[in-house]
């Protein structure tokens, strides 16, 4: 039911860009001398369509990315071209409010993202109440029941409370409260990782075949790299504040480039005994370094199997290496490799 | 490698609710060898952690009933311990290393102090044998500068740090048991590996019988000898690891198999959910508490909970299709013949090496 969505992903696509993301740069001041880079300089676009796949381990400023572009925070530094208009920096009510309704964020904890006091009903009719104040109550109540069906819970869920649902059915009341003013682009923030493997995989397909019915553009946040796999067109990597590797997710897959993805790949445990025991696993030694005091140039040196003299000194540029495929390492960059007596071998 | 160290026989655990008691577990049994991993998966409320917890004796004495049931450490049944007895054992022959290396150090104690702390209980070492003991136990397991370190308080180290900090007090008193508890559920995946080689190396050097506890069945396929797998309550199969895998005998293994994603899949291949969640503990009926999930049931299902049948020496499995009165066309191909031929599984595992 879900093939025809695996089409749209091949490197000829003519897709017009919905998203496009320039330098943006999110830092927090903790105090008078520091500086949090949470998202220091990424580049990215997602096209119409399409769903791009965040992945980074906790703290690498993956979902204040997300909390950037829907602007939950105003970023410091960077271009962001939504539909063709600019919304990077100052904007003023008037575009805000087109924002929230445009995009909408699907969020982690379906515990603590759905408010416990507010009825099904409320909490997934209150984005149509503010956008769409016209509309009359009947209206608007048929229109819950619909998402209620369309997500996969029944109508006549629609007068209860938050508490009386599971986690899997609570992130689907999430994700009909975000498709109730029809956005058209959505960051979803870590949607399953609260659930359950069997869970997991249901919403998972929802999220397909929502994608399938309705042309919705993803933004699919997560640490779980299997599962990122299953959604994604393409996949972002990120280290520390920094994309250091975008590609086709299958090309990922197969031939991770930056010796980052390679580790996280590796981590990873598959739930396959005879694989487990027969493939070598890539273990990073130590912890990612604090946001607020980043290595000198590439800041992946620290934990890198391959660092050289050069990595400590040039930060290296995200740049393109295969049509499609971008990487930040100098193990890809010629010159560099050349300065350190090296030749650049593709693993 | 022979010898039982822990027997867990039919165990139940109920908990005193307003409305009643709530079974949580109901009549798990299973066995521990010594340098051996079982791992116990389930999803949340399958009852996994309460089984881990009775086997320690941390749950709640006002709420908890065990009616029945026998948990035999070394051929004792500890259920009939003094609380004397069981403290002597609790720490030292058998430990536990919590999900959460967040909560599970006490924030105001040195880390060297918490170390030493079951060392002074149960060991009869001088206060300055077991700093150096402490300091050892840091070592192994790979915290750098284990001296000065000894000094620091919990919020001073990372989450994958404080990890190994748990498992060095659980390991410090040389348990023949270790019950990992999610161990590495609160960490980034690159952490994870790290800690897991960590407790295969540990286990390897000390011998210890592993109870890994966990809902990733690829850190299952990465540590455990034999796996059991949890369902309301209840082991609905357990076998050795490759069976579990290549041959799963219940619909449940089958459909959480089905449901985790394989990396070297193609993302055209839809997963496949088990439809509906859990059932409530508090309202299951007479019949098999997976039935109103399964895709094959028979009207059996609805009506008897099955027994446990056994597949071959190692494999067990609470399931109607084994029953001898079940038409042989009703049983699916997959649980007939195994996931995948001998072929499929070897040019896969090519393909990983690669």
């Amino acid at each position: 039911m879900t093939t025809q969505t695996t089409e749209t992903s091949s490197p000829m696509d003519q897709r017009e860009d919905l998203l496009v993301v320039k330098d943006l740069k999110k830092h927090f001041r903790i105090d008078r001398k520091t500086v949090l880079k949470a998202v220091d300089g990424i580049s990215f676009s997602i096209k119409k369509g399409e769903t791009l796949g965040l992945v980074g381990e906790s703290g690498c400023g993956k979902s204040t990315v997300g909390r950037t572009l829907t602007r939950i925070y105003e970023p410091t530094a960077g271009e962001v071209g939504f539909g063709g208009a600019n919304i990077g920096g100052r904007i003023d009510r008037a575009t805000k409010r087109r924002l929230n309704h445009d995009m909408q964020m699907i969020f982690q904890d379906p515990y603590s993202s759905l408010n416990p006091r507010m009825t099904v009903a409320e909490i997934v009719s209150e984005g149509l109440v503010i956008h769409n104040p016209d509309m009359k109550q009947k209206e608007r109540d048929k229109r819950v029941q619909e998402l209620l069906e369309l997500v996969g819970l029944n109508k006549s869920h629609a007068g209860r409370y938050p508490h009386e649902f599971s986690g899997g059915q609570r992130q689907r009341i999430g994700i009909a409260r975000a498709l109730a003013v029809e956005p058209k682009f959505i960051v979803a923030d870590e949607p399953i990782a609260a659930l359950d493997v069997s869970i997991q995989a249901q919403i998972v397909n929802l999220l397909k075949e929502l994608q399938k019915d309705r042309g919705l553009t993803y933004l699919f946040i997560a640490h779980d790299l299997s599962m990122v796999k299953y959604i994604s067109d393409r996949i972002a990597v990120m280290y520390l504040g920094k994309i250091v590797e975008l590609a086709e997710s299958e090309a990922l897959y197969e031939k991770p480039l930056h010796p980052y993805t390679q580790a996280l790949l590796s981590a990873i445990p598959l739930p396959d005994p005879e694989k487990e025991r027969t493939r070598e696993q890539i273990i990073l030694t130590g912890d990612v370094p604090s946001p607020t005091d980043v290595p000198s140039g590439c800041r992946f040196r620290t934990r890198c199997p391959f660092a050289m003299d050069s990595c400590a000194v040039i930060d290296p540029e995200f740049r393109e290496v295969e049509p499609g495929r971008q990487v930040a390492c100098h193990l890809y960059d010629p010159e560099v490799m050349a300065k350190e007596g090296k030749e650049v071998t593709v693993r | 490698m022979d010898q039982n160290i822990l027997e867990v026989d039919n165990l139940h655990v109920s908990f005193k609710t307003r409305n009643g008691a709530v079974p949580a577990v109901r009549g798990v049994s299973f066995t521990l060898k010594k340098g051996e991993t079982l791992a116990i998966v389930g999803e949340s409320g399958s009852g996994k952690s309460v089984t881990a917890k009775s086997i320690m004796q941390l749950l709640p004495k006002q709420n908890t009933v065990i009616p029945d049931g026998a948990i035999r450490y070394e051929g004792k049944d500890m259920l009939k311990f003094s609380k004397k007895e069981i403290q002597a054992v609790r720490g030292s022959d058998i430990s536990m290393v919590f999900q959460d290396p967040m909560t599970s150090l006490n924030p105001t104690m040195k880390i060297g102090k918490q170390i030493m702390e079951g060392l002074s209980r149960h060991t009869a070492l001088t206060k300055k044998q077991a700093r150096q003991r402490a300091k050892e136990m840091l070592e192994l397991v790979g915290i750098p500068n284990p001296e000065s370190r000894l000094d620091a308080y919990p919020h001073q180290f990372s989450g994958g740090m404080r990890q190994r900090v748990v498992i060095a007090i659980a390991l410090a008193c040389n348990p023949k048991i270790l019950i990992a508890d999610e161990p590495t559920t609160a960490l980034d995946v690159t952490i994870q590996a790290q800690i897991l080689r960590l407790m295969r190396n540990l286990q390897e050097k000390m011998d210890t019988g592993i109870i890994l506890i966990t809902h990733d069945l690829g850190v299952v396929a990465n540590m455990a000898d034999r796996v059991a797998v949890m369902y309301a309550g209840e082991v609905v199969e357990q076998g050795t690891l490759d069976e579990i895998f290549y041959r799963p005998q219940h619909p449940y293994t089958l459909g959480l198999l089905r449901s985790m994603p394989n990396l070297d899949a193609s993302r055209a291949e839809p997963l496949i959910p088990i439809p509906g969640s859990p059932p409530d503990p508090s309202a299951l009926g007479t019949g098999c508490p997976f039935a109103a999930r399964c895709p094959y049931t028979m009207k059996v299902c609805h009506d008897y909970n099955p027994g446990a049948i056994a597949m071959s020496e190692t494999q067990a499995v609470r399931c109607w299709l084994h029953d001898e009165r079940t038409p042989a066309g009703h049983v699916p191909a997959e649980i007939k013949e195994g996931r995948r031929s001998a072929e499929e599984a070897a040019a896969e595992a090519e393909g990983v090496t690669a």
